[in-house]
């Protein structure tokens, strides 16, 4: 079945509507990503209600082409300003900067685009022949194995997201509780509402998205005071086609960072520690591993593929379980749920020209990318060159216009400008953001299958072990859970594992 | 940083215990089809009241001498944020476009320092520009005051 429907899918991409707005998402989301302060996820959630009008594949077209756009934007933040536009773009600084300061950006560059491609591309291809089989697996499970994978999602943020556990579990649980604010549909209580009208159509995490991430942003790097000294991109055609004769040298080293990629990525929150990990591991193996943070070409292939490719990843359980790898996707799957799709395996039955257009509109839209990127990118490091005190103002209006897109209400300029500051408090006392978000839209759907679970069994949780799918499931997620209290011990019996110690010599 | 930690986390307690009151009122117990409405989100509230508390006691724990926010610092943040609540405040009675034309202005030239000349030119074209992305183009309706009533929009 693999093979037609992906062309059924190019033919739905390839389009000149669908090509011409991947062009746009492409830009525009390069830009947001080369800003600091506008990421993928905020991007996407600013222009959500801009898609309302549009075919559900184009809206999706759109949406994700401005994620791959930012994914490659924040490539040229790090290289040629030092400052990493997305947090999986740090490891890209290290020896992305040095090179560009040693008049090397344009090969920089070139590796982290090329790179950022060739990681992007085999996680594609994965999905290519994964998502139809995971689809079909997963159109056998019931509300009990959603909850257990929902469970899984989330123990993964608190058992393998780094930084204090407990932190991510508030996290978690603040995202839920502001999820099941207003009314309640199998009820049709109001729920936390108190009596205030506002708050009966709760909180929507596309307004959640932006002031968390876009105003708290802000926030953050006005404190930290905001230089742009970048360096000039040195980018021509002779410099791309030199740096595509060294690049095969790397081989092993983009394999290596698209597995990695790969495998972190479609588990939540992938993409930070898969970009280190590829990092840690291209210099375990190199031959000059103290060019390392220098500026060594490799140390920028590593990273960059492994970033994509896991960005890329995040992707897969959006489509096929329904449950978003990352902030971005899980924006993109609130959108699904907003053009009046159901998202979940039944997608790959009911919807294929769908599914299939966004699969196929991956390949596209990277190769679009990755040639728009090349050749535009002294335009887009120009961006960083417009003065602090116009950025501002504007990002911040985009940001309200955004909010008030939603449901054309005041009141979410105001959740807004609050969720800013919540952002900038949990981000200066080390919350993590993206559980709290992935929560916010994933409330209602979880708590309907734990509702539904609970309604087969009669109130005993015990059928979250019973079945055999979601007992391994669930059995996974208690492991992810007490990974931290685990984790100590086990290092104490067996001195620290190789992994760990490779990413800590950073 | 230590009592920017403890408030924040009792401030997340006060709010579950906050939760954990509407939920009890709602029932939390079993209903004839299936769990009542207060159900999950008291198990959340209490988990989070409990993960609170641990953090709080983390925090006065692990003596972090450093300050949540030093005064340098603090001057920045403050002068994008009163500006953002100006914004929005101004807003809903003038509208989005001339708000952003006064507060792109107002900070331009007092934060960055722009010429007049520079001021005008984005604080007229930005707004123009969105207004017709946003209200032509994508015919997505943003708060409108008396100008606009004026110009007949």
């Amino acid at each position: 079945m693999g093979i037609e429907n992906l062309f059924l899918g190019f033919q739905i991409a390839i389009t000149p509507y669908n090509l011409f707005v991947a062009v746009i998402g492409i830009a525009l989301g390069t830009i947001i990503g080369v800003l600091p302060g506008l990421g993928g996820a905020n991007g996407v959630a600013i222009l959500l209600p801009l898609t309302f009008t549009m075919p559900p594949t184009s809206a999706i077209i759109l949406l994700t082409s401005l994620y791959w756009g930012a994914l490659f934007g924040g490539a040229i933040t790090s290289i040629l300003f030092n400052i990493p536009g997305e947090p999986w773009s740090v490891a890209t600084t290290f020896d992305g900067y040095p090179l560009a300061r040693q008049g090397q950006g344009g090969q920089a560059l070139t590796a982290a685009f090329t790179s950022s491609f060739v990681g992007a591309l085999f996680s594609i291809v994965l999905i290519t022949f994964f998502a139809p089989l995971l689809a079909e697996i997963a159109l056998k499970f019931g509300p009990p194995e959603f909850f257990a994978i929902q469970l899984l999602t989330f123990s993964s943020f608190v058992g393998l997201g780094g930084g204090n556990p407990l932190k991510s579990l508030v996290s978690i649980l603040l995202g839920f509780i502001l999820s099941a604010v207003g009314l309640d549909i199998v009820t049709g209580q109001l729920r936390m509402t108190f009596g205030f009208v506002d708050l009966m159509k709760g909180f929507d995490f596309i307004v959640a998205v932006i002031g968390l991430f876009g105003i708290g942003e802000i926030l953050i790097s006005v404190e930290e005071g905001l230089s742009f000294r970048g360096v000039r991109t040195g980018m021509n055609l002779r410099v791309v086609l030199d740096t595509w004769r060294i690049l095969p040298r790397y081989a092993r080293t983009f394999v290596r960072g698209a597995f990695i990629g790969f495998w972190m990525g479609f588990k939540p929150g992938g993409a930070t520690p898969a970009s280190f990990m590829s990092y840690a591991f291209a210099k375990r193996f190199s031959r000059n591993p103290e060019r390392f943070g220098r500026g060594e070409l490799e140390g920028v292939v590593a990273p960059e593929t492994a970033a994509h490719a896991a960005g890329v990843a995040a992707m897969l359980p959006m489509i096929t379980l329904g449950i978003p790898g990352s902030p971005t996707a899980a924006v993109m799957l609130g959108g699904l749920i907003i053009w009046g799709l159901q998202p979940g395996p039944l997608l790959f039955k009911e919807k294929p020209e769908f599914v299939w257009g966004l699969i196929a509109s991956m390949y596209t839209g990277n190769i679009i990318g990755v040639l728009m990127v090349l050749a535009f990118v002294p335009l887009f490091a120009a961006i960083l060159r417009i003065p602090f005190a116009i950025l501002t103002p504007v990002i911040v209006v985009v940001c309200a216009i955004g909010s008030y897109a939603v449901h054309n209400n005041m009141i979410d300029i105001w959740y807004m400008v609050i969720f800013g500051v919540v952002g900038y408090v949990f981000k200066k006392l080390d919350y993590p953001l993206a559980p709290l978000v992935l929560a916010l839209v994933l409330g209602d759907l979880a708590e309907n299958a734990l509702r539904q679970s609970l309604i087969m069994s009669q109130g005993s949780l015990a059928i979250f072990i019973a079945r055999p799918i979601s007992g391994v499931i669930t059995a996974v997620a208690i492991l992810f859970f007490a990974l931290p209290v685990l984790t100590p011990w086990w290092r104490r019996l067996r001195g620290v594992p190789a992994v760990r110690r490779a990413t800590r010599e950073i | 940083m230590r009592a920017a930690g403890l408030v924040t986390a009792s401030f997340l307690m006060v709010l579950g215990g906050v939760v954990v009151f509407d939920a009890v009122r709602l029932g939390i117990g079993w209903s004839t089809d299936g769990p009542k409405s207060g159900f999950f989100p008291f198990w959340l509230a209490v988990l989070l009241i409990a993960a609170c508390a641990v953090i709080g006691v983390q925090a006065v724990s692990r003596a972090d001498a450093r300050p949540f926010v030093g005064r340098a610092q603090l001057g920045p943040v403050l002068k994008v944020l009163w500006p953002a609540v100006a914004l929005v405040v101004i807003t809903q009675w003038i509208g989005l476009y001339v708000s952003a034309a006064l507060y792109t202005a107002v900070y331009m030239r007092w934060i960055g320092r722009h010429s007049w000349l520079a001021v005008l030119a984005v604080a007229v074209l930005f707004p123009l520009a969105t207004f017709f992305i946003f209200e032509k183009w994508f015919l997505v309706p943003m708060p409108k005051g008396p100008l606009e009533a004026w110009l007949g929009q």
